[in-house]
């Protein structure tokens, strides 16, 4: 059975942006055990020798010519943001006061 | 007389003799919605007036004897993972509540050219996660079956919108079974296509080497015609297939299978499966042999770790493409009081906007990808999709489709796995196979269960772009289970 902490979740949490609540992470903590504990019998199978499939049908890389095309306007662009500025995303502050 | 219970072949045929208008079909459903949808709880939003202008349209370039396609005027119901232009498309998340899109998907952009009239978005597992539509964050769909049952998920919305007679047609997407396991569950029809076979430009991605948007109806040349409007070849979509849309509708008109060879995969009929679901099974195995086709047994003996690989793949792309969801540039923000930095502010927004489940596999995501464990569990999980790939590689040398039942269970009660997350996972078991290996593959309805009276799932899986064999062997088995019954399933809806 794997074993995952309170600590390894909120961890995890931060690296995926989640400001978890303490009841959140230890709940959390119990079914990610579980869970990791079904799905870790994938190495059972999984030997050096298999190649991994990222893919399920052969892709090749599609290009598209460098030119202008219509698209969307800035208006349209901007027609969803939280907050906006002359024709520009209004963000939170992104650097410290010091830096 | 009402035509909303009756195809959409036979609508577009009165259609198109004028013995209706597309304005009076279109508000017939949305009259229909208005009566049952309190119940069902099928759709997030209804465009009525986009979609009487859309009906209105059609009939305008009708009457003046332009060429339209075979399903113009006929209405339908959109998963609202999809997008269309200046209608609200959340996923079912509150992340995206409020959200209008500034551009159509290409599964819109084909239904609009093809005149189908879009009558609004359906209900949906948050971001698509889920196989009961429970995670939605705007409460559940009901199978019209039950009201106290699940429609399955993640596409439940678009499902009972069918069995409840609120649109003939819909689209789905299907990452693990989301368009297959909520037919199952309903008693209607629904192809996941070959991946790449429709576009996923304006899909809001979940698992993008997984995601793949469908048709869905109520019968299977009702599909057949949604699945030849909406697949084709996008530029927009770089894995796109740049080949032609297999014969679908042909296929669904031919009723021979006299030769064909139909698989049995062994390891999804046995353990696990309600004694009725097998029952069913095993009656639509015989009318399929009646009709003419041989049945093998084929063995696929790596599917038992498909559920396991699936749960690390599609949260690991899960969790990369939820990243998107920061705040900044659409959708919810939380806590922007001007003394907190952007990053705060993301994580107060990433707390408040998604769900349980979401959460969930974004944080196995970040597990099962982060350094040390990456090996472990992603890369496993590819070489598991490559034995699976395999399976069926051996398996199609001896057969020319493959069959199963489509869900181990039929519709279970609202509530009753909802905090069970390996429980509601085991649903998927027969269907997520069938994406690892990006195939085609149908469900369509077997009957319904004794124990329970509730429909089963007949699911055909076909070999990379020959999607027109799931067709031509699924409207075989319609048509059998058709003349035995007398009368469709979905007659029996009580609503």
């Amino acid at each position: 059975m794997s074993s995952i902490s309170r600590a390894d979740v909120a961890k995890l949490a931060k690296l995926a942006r989640i400001e978890m609540v303490p009841e959140e992470l230890d709940h959390l903590a119990t079914q990610l055990a579980q869970i990791l504990t079904a799905v870790e019998r994938v190495s059972e199978v999984a030997s050096g020798d298999i190649k991994p499939t990222t893919h399920a049908i052969e892709m090749v890389n599609v290009f598209r010519k460098d030119e202008v095309k219509p698209s969307l306007s800035p208006e349209e662009a901007l027609s969803g943001a939280p907050a906006k500025e002359e024709d520009r995303f209004r963000v939170p502050q992104i650097l410290g006061e010091a830096e | 007389m009402s035509l909303i219970k009756k195809s959409a072949v036979e609508m577009a045929a009165a259609l198109e003799k004028k013995e209706i208008t597309s304005v009076e079909l279109t508000q017939e459903h949305l009259n229909r919605i208005s009566e049952v949808d309190g119940k069902v709880k099928a759709f997030l939003h209804i465009d009525k007036d986009g979609a009487l202008n859309q009906a209105k349209e059609v009939d305008a370039k009708r009457h003046k004897g332009e060429k339209l396609a075979p399903l113009a005027g006929v209405p339908l119901a959109l998963k609202d993972v999809l997008t269309q232009k200046g209608i609200p498309t959340t996923c079912g998340s509150k992340m995206l509540e409020g959200w209008r899109p500034p551009y159509d998907s290409t599964v819109v952009s084909n239904l609009k050219k093809n005149g189908v009239v879009i009558l609004g978005k359906t209900n949906m597992d948050e971001f698509a996660m889920g196989s009961s539509t429970e995670n939605s964050a705007y409460g559940p769909t009901h199978n019209p079956w039950d009201l106290t049952r699940i429609p399955g998920g993640s596409g439940g919305g678009s499902a009972a919108a069918l069995a409840a007679f609120e649109a003939p047609l819909a689209i789905g997407t299907d990452t693990g079974g989301s368009i297959r396991q909520p037919a199952a569950v309903t008693g209607t029809v629904g192809v996941k296509p070959t991946y790449g076979g429709v576009s996923r430009y304006g899909l809001v991605a979940f698992s993008s080497s997984l995601d793949q948007a469908g048709p869905c109806a109520r019968t299977v040349l009702d599909t057949a015609l949604l699945h030849e409007a909406i697949a084709g070849y996008d530029e927009k979509d770089s894995t796109s297939i740049n080949a032609p849309v297999p014969a679908v509708v042909n296929a669904a008109k031919k009723l021979d299978i006299k030769g064909m060879k139909i698989g049995v995969i062994k390891e999804l009929t046995g353990e696990g499966f309600q004694s009725g679901v097998k029952k069913r099974f095993n009656e639509s195995l015989d009318l399929l042999a009646s009709a003419g086709a041989e049945i093998v047994e084929v063995s696929c003996p790596n599917f038992e770790y498909g559920l396991a690989a699936y749960y690390l793949i599609a949260p690991s792309e899960c969790s990369s493409n939820l990243a998107r969801f920061d705040s900044m540039r659409y959708g919810l923000r939380v806590g922007d009081d001007g003394s907190k930095s952007a990053e705060e502010v993301m994580n107060l927004t990433r707390e408040a906007g998604f769900g349980p489940e979401v959460k969930r596999r974004i944080i196995l995501g970040t597990y099962a990808l982060s350094s040390g464990y990456y090996d472990a569990y992603y890369g496993s999980a590819q070489k598991v999709r490559t034995l699976i790939k395999s399976d069926y590689e051996k398996a199609f040398a001896k057969c020319d489709v493959l069959v199963s039942p489509t869900a181990p269970t039929t519709a279970f009660k609202i509530g009753d796995k909802v905090d069970d997350p390996i429980a509601m996972y085991l649903n998927d078991i027969a269907t997520i196979p069938v994406n690892l290996a990006g195939l085609g593959s149908m469900s369509l309805p077997a009957g319904l269960a004794e124990e329970d009276g509730l429909p089963v799932g007949f699911q055909i899986t076909a070999p990379v772009m020959k999607d027109d064999l799931l067709y031509q062997v699924g409207a075989v088995l319609e048509a059998a289970l058709l003349s035995k019954w007398g009368a469709p399933i979905l007659s029996k809806v009580a609503l």
